[in-house]
């Protein structure tokens, strides 16, 4: 009986809660009905715009009294290869509203990409709205590599400062390696020895470690304020899955090779395994691309939808304009940001895990009898 | 066009939802049952669980 009244008690408090959130949302949306649509657009090519790659680390921007544009930031370097070394600072551009013109070429921004374009910067199209201008070769240190070089520097001064601890305090773990050494001992006992083995684990723990580290710390990383979105793009997990490809191949032992082009062995008799192999060679080939394909489609996938959520519950803030819409996109920002620090370290696991799992595919030696 | 690519991705979604609560579900099960494998159920649970969400994406990609 008791049980009962505290459930319905529990069931008039959320009704009354949600009857508030709706007034709430009600008179929010009385409000700005004209602008509205406005926003929206406002707000879904902020949340693109943050995807992207940039050519300047801008922090934040705001419109002054005289309706200027003005960003707190920094511009990058650019670097193009456009018959011959063309090197500048990306201010050139102002934030894509000026063309640069450097030894007697134009380069103009486009969609967030450079353009070889005329004093005007006219950008040409064809019948299907894409600019046929030409795109010179793009090596320019962007927000993506400057975050990245950053985190290659933390990790070089943070692992050799820890390794030089170890030397000085005769093999224990001082200061922040306390808080490593048991993440870079789960790596080798659980992610390393039951995949790989004990005889080859060796060989791939660097690999391990590394991937394991950078993915976390970029991950991390895109989670502050800096707003950088590098795990988030399609590129960059297609390098760190390219080298996963690479390493499993390259180590594979000739059981790896035998299990891929010969599965069925010595026993079924010749003519029995053509017609099976017909279909089987050509999976297995193609599961050689689709593991690390695998990989770099989970990684990307899963940092950009969790950047795309967080930022479209911040958004919505500015949608609400209302005393209730407010607390609660902020409520619903804090939490799934809380989800995306435990994201960041799962994703980053599950990556060295899988290329873990796929070095012991590549490193079987079968006892031959 | 458009809204059939979306039921489809809606489908696929489902699916997925489905096959990880299932494999979330049985292993709470064999970890009930044996306490000190957790270990490694946890392991081979997080590894076919990102398995399936990989296919995932990909459908939602696709829209």
């Amino acid at each position: 009986m008791k049980r009962k009244s505290t459930i319905l008690i529990n069931a008039k408090k959320s009704v009354a809660l949600l009857a508030i959130l709706f007034v709430g949302f009600a008179f929010a949306n009385n409000k700005e009905d004209a602008k509205e649509g406005d926003l929206k657009t406002e707000i879904k090519e902020y949340i693109a715009h943050h995807l992207l790659d940039s050519y300047d680390f801008s922090l934040f921007s705001y419109t002054n009294a005289q309706g200027e544009h003005v960003y707190i930031g920094a511009p990058l370097p650019i670097i193009l290869w456009d018959n011959g070394l063309k090197l500048f600072s990306s201010s050139k551009f102002h934030h894509g509203e000026t063309v640069a013109a450097v030894d007697g070429n134009h380069y103009a921004l486009y969609h967030n990409k450079i353009y070889k374009t005329d004093a005007a910067g006219t950008i040409n199209y064809d019948e299907s709205h894409h600019p046929t201008n030409v795109k010179p070769l793009d090596f320019s240190i962007t927000k993506s590599v400057v975050s990245m070089m950053l985190v290659f520097a933390i990790m070089f001064f943070l692992f050799k400062s820890l390794a030089a601890s170890y030397a000085k305090n005769g093999g224990i773990a001082a200061g922040a390696g306390r808080f490593f050494e048991p993440i870079v001992l789960y790596i080798r006992d659980d992610i390393a020895l039951p995949n790989i083995g004990e005889k080859k684990h060796k060989k791939y723990m660097s690999f391990l470690l590394t991937i394991f580290f950078f993915i976390w710390f970029l991950n991390i990383l895109g989670l502050t304020p800096l707003g950088v979105n590098v795990t988030g793009n399609i590129a960059v997990t297609f390098g760190l899955a390219l080298l996963t490809f690479l390493i499993t191949n390259l180590t594979g032992t000739k059981d790896y090779w035998l299990h891929i082009f010969d599965p069925l062995g010595s026993t079924m008799a010749w003519y029995a395994k053509v017609p099976l192999y017909i279909i089987l060679i050509p999976i297995e080939v193609l599961g050689i691309f689709i593991k690390p394909f695998s990989l770099l489609i989970r990684l990307y996938a899963n940092m950009q939808a969790g950047h795309i959520v967080l930022m479209s519950l911040i958004g919505l803030m500015f949608i609400f304009k209302s005393w209730l819409g407010s607390p609660l996109s902020f409520g619903l920002a804090f939490a799934i940001s809380l989800i995306e620090v435990l994201v960041a370290l799962l994703q980053a696991y599950i990556f060295t895990m899988l290329s873990a799992l796929y070095f012991g595919f590549a490193a079987v030696e079968h006892e031959h009898h | 066009m458009e809204i059939p690519v979306m039921v489809g991705a809606g489908l696929v979604v489902i699916g997925v939802g489905m096959g990880i609560g299932r494999i979330g579900g049985s292993a709470m099960d064999a970890i009930a049952r044996q306490p000190e494998a957790f270990g490694k159920i946890q392991t081979a649970m997080l590894i076919a669980a990102a398995l399936i969400e990989g296919i995932g994406f990909a459908a939602l990609f696709a829209v």
